[in-house]
């Protein structure tokens, strides 16, 4: 992974220095709050229900042992003992004390971590897929290419006004898993005639209150120029991005109102004035950051089929983990391990101190002392050697990590809504928890296959409710508590927005309305067609139907 | 007379901002004017047959190509921020340097706070009407927040990339 030299690490440093003295200046009364609000959310730092919430920065979800050990340091030492993995792949602490976040950036810069940006209307952490670097279909390694992007957004000084806040993805596989389609810029590999590579670059996608899929402005940008062309957009979009109306303030309206092909031209416009710039990448600087990302110290091994096809047959829940929570991996005799945080009773996401230092242990063990953080809140172990897969199953069934549902409809995605947030219009947790409860039968869950289940408290939709294939929205009604559910998104290749079902629901009725829903589709389902399919091709008409019908 | 930061350091301004709906027949004769951009549009002619030194301000939704033929005429651009939050004129900034080659005084005016001081400078702003009810003083040091910085800007073309050892 990226190691910091002296200059990254200084601009941290300094990052502290001046953030101590902010929040100095807030507390002796200097800073009025309206004056300090950005320049703590340019911090991570929102001020919630019960006490302000830290999101610490994990660019592009990748973080070492050591760096794990300092989370759960932190966990313990300001916190309640324990942290939030986010959907942005980022961890966030619910109970720092405003007044000691100063230190706790102090602990996060000894390990080359920090807040930076993690909140505000801002270039936010560059997300990609979680599978980078190991994944079998991966077309080049995106890590290098976050990383360019990363140090470029940090404390640009012409956008860290911008009219709202600013999200960029790169994916570099055949499949995207980094949901690239609905981010403000969506950044993909290509390559022209002479092998050459550049990327696709998507504009204008984003979930929130006005979800749209992006729009392709560029099919082919080569790699030299991408900087200049991400300040052009960057740049068109700081301009002439609404500043009236927050909820119109995205970059998504802007491209909708002008339409793609006229953006692109405003942002070829001002790119033109740009491009072949000081800030044209070269090969030094790509090897630079891509030497970071070299393949760890890989044996040179064999598939274990014949063996790990022994080890399931003897060891039934062994066949289930491997069915669910073990990936391919690029070399032969690895696999890539998903540790759910998903299993039920526990909000989805959250991991305690312990068990934070016991993932970092095990990466150190089995990992090459790395750990991956997924926008779906899981964590991954990348590099496990497909012998030791038995041994570290029985050692994450002991941590509570061996739920075998990743991807099934109890790994549910969902934000920390109304019992921590002070945006959300209602709870989330103790809905995922319900229909956890619910659906607790692992074959059924296995018969169902591939099902993703998103949690919103609120329209500003963290829990990604409008991709997906079941999507949850809490929503207010004269002072209670509903839930408005939508069907048929996707955040995959073929994004698409979910279609709201009809009239919302109370908490206690949820856990019911999930099951007519998957009754319809286990009836109409053909052969094991996932569920996103079936609807597709049966549409909204008899889900509708079956769910209200019962009303009556 | 405002204290202010140009160059660097503390100074008495003898500046005199109009605002946005001044009209021509209301101005001195002799005074160092900075007039809003609607006047110049309007009157240009006249505001160069005064005596006095001419500036222009934009407002946050006005835009730099506007007055990009005629930046010889003033000797001082102000930029407004009408909220610290609004960022537009850090794009007009950079545009006045980099694009159209300005050198004179380039100015942040309105809710100006130390706190983005450090991020005016890179975009080219080299004096800053701290909020009257703020120190300029105290607000020097934020000039210094980092001493180092990633990107290609005003104060420093080349990129880190290019300049790492």
């Amino acid at each position: 992974m990226y190691v910091y030299d002296e200059y990254d690490q200084r601009i941290i440093e300094d990052r502290v220095k001046q953030y101590r003295d902010q929040t100095r200046r807030y507390l002796a009364g200097e800073l009025s709050e309206e004056e300090f609000r950005p320049l703590r959310l340019q911090n991570g730092l929102y001020v919630q229900r019960y006490a302000p919430m830290l999101r610490v920065c994990v660019p592009y979800g990748l973080m070492s042992s050591r760096q794990l050990r300092k989370m759960a340091h932190i966990a313990r030492q300001y916190d309640k003992g324990y942290a939030h993995i986010s959907t942005r792949q980022n961890v966030q602490f619910n109970w720092p004390a405003l007044e000691e976040v100063p230190d706790i950036l102090a602990e996060l810069a000894e390990v080359q971590m920090h807040a930076i940006q993690t909140s505000g209307n801002c270039i936010r952490n560059v997300t990609t897929d979680q599978f980078a670097g190991v994944a079998p279909d991966e077309v080049i390694d995106p890590r290098p290419w976050c990383e360019i992007v990363r140090q470029w957004a940090t404390f640009h000084p012409e956008f860290a006004y911008l009219p709202r806040k600013f999200k960029i993805a790169i994916n570099g596989a055949q499949s995207d898993r980094a949901a690239i389609e609905v981010h403000d810029i969506g950044l993909e590999p290509v390559q022209n005639a002479a092998g050459e590579l550049g990327f696709r670059v998507l504009v204008g996608g984003g979930l929130g209150r006005t979800p749209i899929v992006g729009a392709f402005i560029n099919e082919y940008l080569p790699w030299q120029h991408l900087l200049t062309y991400l300040e052009a957009i960057l740049r068109v979009y700081n301009r002439y991005g609404r500043r009236d109306n927050k909820y119109k303030a995205r970059i998504k309206i802007l491209v909708k109102a002008l339409t793609p092909a006229v953006f692109a031209e405003k942002v070829n416009a001002e790119w033109a004035h740009l491009k072949d710039g000081p800030s044209t990448l070269t090969v030094d600087e790509v090897h630079r950051v891509a030497d970071h990302f070299v393949d760890p110290a890989y044996q040179a091994l064999q598939d274990q089929s014949a063996l790990l096809a022994e080890q399931q047959a003897e060891h039934p829940g062994f066949a289930r983990w491997m069915a669910r929570n073990v990936n391919g991996h690029k070399k032969p005799g690895y696999a890539a391990v998903t540790l759910s945080l998903k299993a039920t009773g526990y909000a989805p996401g959250d991991i305690t101190d312990k068990q934070l230092d016991a993932v970092a242990e095990l990466a150190d063990r089995f990992s090459f002392g790395e750990v991956r953080s997924s926008h779906e809140q899981n964590l991954i172990l990348a590099d496990v050697e497909q012998t030791q897969l038995l041994a570290l199953w029985n050692e994450l069934r002991e941590l509570g990590f061996a739920t075998p549902n990743i991807g099934l409809l109890t790994d549910i995605i969902c934000c920390p809504g109304g019992d921590f947030c002070s945006l959300a219009n209602a709870k989330s947790i103790p809905v995922a928890e319900a229909i956890q409860r619910r659906f607790d039968d692992l074959d059924y869950l296995f018969d169902l296959g591939d099902i993703d289940l998103n949690i919103s408290g609120c329209m500003n939709a963290c829990g990604h409710h409008h991709v997906g294939h079941i999507g949850i929205l809490g929503v207010d009604k004269k002072g209670e508590e509903f839930y408005q559910v939508s069907l048929g998104g996707s955040a995959s290749r073929d994004a698409s927005l979910g279609q709201i079902l009809g009239p919302s629901f109370a908490q206690d009725d949820m856990p019911d309305v999930i099951s007519k829903i998957i009754n319809v589709f286990v009836e109409q389902r053909h052969a094991d067609e996932r569920f996103i399919d079936t609807f597709r091709r049966i549409g909204m008409a008899p889900f509708k139907e079956r769910v209200y019908a019962a009303n009556h | 007379m405002q204290r202010i930061i140009k160059d660097g350091a503390v100074v008495l301004d003898n500046w005199h901002l109009l605002d946005k709906d001044t009209t021509l027949d209301a101005l001195p004769n002799s005074d160092n004017l900075i007039v809003p951009f609607k006047l110049w549009a309007e009157h240009a002619h006249a505001l160069k047959a005064r005596d006095g030194k001419l500036g222009i301000w934009l407002d946050s939704d006005e835009q730099a190509e506007d007055i990009a033929d005629d930046l010889a005429n003033f000797q001082l651009i102000a930029l407004n921020f009408p909220s610290f939050a609004d960022g537009r004129n850090y794009s007009n900034a950079r545009l006045l340097r980099e694009r159209f080659g300005y050198t004179g005084e380039l100015r942040a005016i309105g809710d100006v706070l130390r706190d983005q001081l450090f991020f005016y400078l890179r975009c080219g702003f080299n004096s800053f009407a701290v909020r009257a009810d703020r120190d300029a003083e105290d607000a020097l040091g934020s000039l210094k927040d980092f001493s180092e910085v990633y990107q290609s800007a005003v104060d420093q073309p080349q990129p880190l990339f290019r300049r790492r050892g």
